[in-house]
C-alpha cells in the first residue's frame, strides 16, 4: 500500500482500538478531507475526527488540554510551515509539562504534520522544520521514509506517553511498499534501520531524504561503491549506537536530509560521529541538506535546493577521495 | 452584550468562607512580599495582592472536580482552589516539598488532585489548554467545568482569540475569567485596546460577556455562579471580566512608576479585603472577634507553611534526570 494509505490505516486502527484517541485539525473530516484522514470521520464519527477553525494555537492547546485529562489526541498541522503559530503550545507547554510539573501532568499528544517541499508551492508552504523540535527537550521527533515504517511508528507514537511530532512528506505519500496490516504492528522509537547493508560508506538519512539516499546508493553500486544506507527513522530518540556501529565499520559517513543543511539535524549527527569515532574515520563527515535559501517557487529553482542523488554521490566521492 | 449579574446574596457560611479565603490570600502575599523585600526569601514572584475577591469566588463557586488553569500571577488562585501553602511556597523557593519538587517554580505550579491543571508563564497560553480540558469533559459526558484565569493583556493575544472562538464554536463548558487589573505589565489597559469593556469582546465570539466589580466578592460570586451553571448545563462558555487592581505592580520589586499616585491611593482606599471585613461586621454575619480570629488563623497558617518550607531541603540534583520523558531510551540527556 502507499504511505498515505499506511498512515490512514494506523489512524483507523488506533481510533478503533482506543476511545481515548481522537483527531483534530483543519479539513480532516469528510467530505472536505483529502489526505490520509479521508474516510475516518464517516467511519468513527465527527466527534472523534474533529474539524476545527483555522486556529493552530488553539488546535494544539486543545489537544494538550485533552491529553492532560487522559485522552490521546492527534492534532494535525496541515502544512508544516504553519507550525510556527502553534509553536508556543508545542514548545512551552507540551514539551515541558512533565518536567515542570514533576511528572504530575503530561501531554501524550501526537502532532501529525506534512511537508509540502518540492511541489512548487513557495517558501511558506514547503519547509522541513524537524530541527526546531529536535532542539526542544521533551519532544520526540519521528520522520518515516517508508509506508511500513510510517504505520509502525505512528502507531507507537499515538500510544507513547510523551509528546511526539510525526513528520510526513507529501512527496512520499504515493510511495508504495509492503505494510503489515495487523493493528498491533508497531516499531519502537529510537531504533534505526539499515535499509541497505554496505561496506564502503554509510549514508545516514530519514524521511524523503532517505529515499534520495537509496537512489544514490543504487548509482554508486554501478560504480563499485557499496554504500550502506541507515534510516534513522526517529531524531529524538536518536539511535546513536546504530550510527556509531555502522560508521565504525564503514569509516565514512554522509548525512542526508531535506531540512536546510546549515544548523540542521545533520550537524548534530556529524558532531556525534566525529566525537565517538575521531581517529577512526577515513574522512570528515559530509552533509547533504537543503540549500540555505527560502524555498523558491519556480520548479527550475526548487530543483536545485534539495538533496539529489547526484549531490549525494558527489559527497560520497569526497569521502573516498580522502583515502 | 455586557449584562449585569442577577441573584440574591450567598448565605452567611459562604460569606464567611469567602473572607477566610481572601484573608489567607492576603496574608500569604503580605508575608511572602515582606520576606522577599527583606532578603529573608529568595524567589521570583508576581504578586496577586488586590485580586483576592476573584480567587475567593473560585473557592466557593467551583466543585473540587472542576478544573482551573491559571497564570504566573496565581498565588490567590492556587489558594482559592485548595493547593496547600507548603506546596506553593515550596515550589516558589525551589524546595523538595514544592508542588513539582522545585522544577516548575513560581510560574508553573500544577496540582491536578486539586483541579489545578496548569499554570502558564506565557501570556495567553492558558485559554487554549482550558479549551482542551473542557473538550475532554464534554467528550466524556461529564458535567465538569473548566475555569481559566488570564489578564487584560492576554485578551489581545492571538492565542486568546483562537481559544475563545473555539470554545464558542464547540459550545464548551469553560468559564473565561479575565482578571482585569488595569495594567498589562507596565502599560495601562486603555493604551492597548480600543474597546472599553473587555466583556464586550465576547460578542465577537458569540458568547455571553459579563463585567463585574472584581473587588466585590459577592458580585463576582453571583456572576461566576451564573457562568459556571451555564457551562455545567451544556450552555457553553462565558467571558467574565472582573475589574480589579494589583497593589504590587507587575513583578515583586516593580517601582510602579507608571501608576498615577491618585489611582493607587484610590485603590488602597477601596482595598477589597478590609472592605469585605467591614461589610461582614456591619451586616452582623461575623463579630469583630470572629474576624480577628480568622485573620490570626490565616497568619498562623502562613507562618507554619513557611517554617516547613524554609526547613525543607533544596531541590535534589537528580531531578534533572527525571520527568523529561516517560521512556527516555536513546533520548538525549
Amino acid at each position: 500500500m502507499s504511505m498515505g494509505e499506511a498512515i490512514h490505516l494506523a489512524l483507523d486502527q488506533a481510533l478503533a482500538a482506543d476511545e481515548r484517541v481522537f483527531l483534530l485539525g483543519e479539513d480532516i473530516a469528510d467530505p472536505g478531507a483529502s489526505g490520509p484522514t479521508g474516510g475516518l470521520s464517516t467511519k468513527h464519527g465527527a466527534d472523534r475526527v474533529l474539524d476545527t477553525p483555522i486556529s493552530e494555537a488553539a488546535i494544539l492547546g486543545a489537544a494538550i488540554g485533552a491529553a492532560i485529562d487522559g485522552m490521546l489526541p492527534i492534532p494535525e498541522i496541515m502544512i508544516m510551515d504553519f507550525i510556527g503559530i502553534a509553536a508556543d503550545q508545542i514548545v512551552n507547554v507540551a514539551a515541558k509539562l512533565r518536567f515542570m510539573s514533576g511528572g504530575r501532568t503530561t501531554a501524550p499528544i501526537t502532532v501529525r504534520t506534512a511537508v509540502y517541499g518540492g511541489l512548487g508551492t513557495g517558501a511558506t508552504h514547503s519547509q522541513t522544520l524537524e530541527a526546531w523540535f529536535m532542539h526542544t527537550p521533551g519532544l520526540k521527533v519521528i520522520v518515516p521514509s517508508t509506508p511500513r515504517d510510517a504505520k509502525g511508528l505512528l502507531t507507537t507514537a499515538i500510544f507513547d506517553e510523551d509528546p511526539c511530532i510525526f513528520v510526513e512528506a507529501v512527496r512520499t505519500y504515493g510511495q508504495r511498499g509492503m505494510v503489515p496490516v495487523d493493528a498491533g504492528f508497531s516499531i519502537p522509537l529510537g531504533q534505526a534501520d539499515i535499509k541497505k547493508p554496505g561496506t564502503d560508506v554509510t549514508l545516514i538519512g530519514y524521511g524523503r531524504g532517505l529515499v534520495e539516499a537509496l537512489g544514490a546508493a543504487a548509482q554508486l553500486e554501478q560504480d563499485g561503491v557499496n554504500a550502506e544506507v541507515l534510516d534513522l527513522r526517529t531524531l529524538v530518540p536518536l539511535d546513536v549506537p546504530a550510527m556509531v556501529e555502522s560508521v565504525g565499520r564503514t569509516k565514512r559517513a554522509v548525512v542526508v536530509h531535506d531540512a536546510v543543511q546549515f544548523a540542521g539535524p545533520g550537524a548534530e549527527i556529524a558532531a556525534i560521529l566525529q566525537k565517538e569515532l575521531f581517529g577512526e574515520l577515513a574522512a570528515p563527515v559530509e552533509r547533504v541538506g537543503a540549500r540555505f535559501v527560502p524555498n523558491p517557487a519556480a520548479p527550475a529553482l526548487e530543483a536545485q535546493v534539495y538533496p539529489s542523488a547526484d549531490r549525494i554521490v558527489a559527497a560520497v566521492r569526497q569521502t573516498l577521495a580522502n583515502a | 452584550m455586557t449584562t449585569e449579574p442577577q441573584g440574591g446574596e450567598p448565605g452567611a457560611e459562604v460569606q464567611r468562607r469567602i473572607y477566610e479565603l481572601m484573608t489567607l490570600m492576603k496574608a500569604a502575599d503580605d508575608r511572602l512580599s515582606k520576606g522577599i523585600g527583606s532578603g529573608e526569601f529568595i524567589c521570583v514572584y508576581w504578586p496577586s495582592r488586590g485580586q483576592e475577591a476573584i480567587a475567593a469566588a473560585y473557592g466557593v463557586c467551583l466543585r473540587p472536580d472542576d478544573q482551573l488553569v491559571t497564570t504566573y500571577r496565581g498565588l490567590h488562585d492556587l489558594i482559592g482552589k485548595g493547593v496547600p501553602l507548603v506546596e506553593i511556597y515550596g515550589e516558589m523557593m525551589g524546595r523538595q516539598v514544592g508542588a513539582s519538587r522545585g522544577k516548575g517554580g513560581t510560574m508553573h505550579i500544577s496540582r491536578p488532585e486539586s483541579g489545578v491543571m496548569l499554570t502558564t508563564g506565557i501570556v495567553g497560553a492558558g485559554p487554549p489548554v482550558a479549551v482542551g480540558l473542557a473538550l475532554a469533559a464534554k467528550r466524556k459526558g461529564l458535567d465538569r467545568v473548566t475555569a481559566v484565569s488570564f489578564g487584560d493583556g492576554a485578551t489581545n493575544t492571538g492565542s486568546f482569540h483562537e481559544a475563545a472562538n473555539m470554545a464558542a464554536v464547540f459550545e464548551l463548558p469553560v468559564v473565561l475569567v479575565c482578571q482585569n487589573n488595569l495594567y498589562g505589565e507596565m502599560t495601562p489597559v486603555e493604551h492597548t485596546m480600543k474597546v472599553e469593556h473587555i466583556a464586550d469582546r465576547a460578542r465577537a465570539y458569540g458568547m455571553p460577556g459579563v463585567r463585574v466589580d472584581g473587588n466585590d466578592p459577592l458580585a463576582v460570586v453571583a456572576a461566576m455562579t451564573e457562568a459556571v451553571d451555564r457551562a455545567r448545563s451544556s450552555g457553553g462558555p462565558t467571558l467574565l471580566e472582573c475589574v480589579t487592581f494589583r497593589f504590587r505592580g507587575h513583578y515583586f520589586g516593580d517601582p510602579m512608576a507608571y501608576i498615577p499616585k491618585e489611582q493607587f491611593e484610590a485603590a488602597e482606599q477601596a482595598d477589597p479585603v478590609p472592605r469585605f471585613r467591614s461589610r461582614l461586621a456591619s451586616s452582623g454575619i461575623c463579630s469583630e472577634q470572629e474576624l480577628d480570629e480568622i485573620e490570626a488563623a490565616a497568619r498562623a497558617a502562613v507562618e507554619e507553611a513557611l517554617s516547613i518550607v524554609t526547613a525543607a531541603p533544596a531541590a535534589s540534583l537528580d531531578e534533572l534526570d527525571r520527568d523529561l520523558y516517560a521512556n527516555p531510551h536513546n533520548c538525549p540527556a
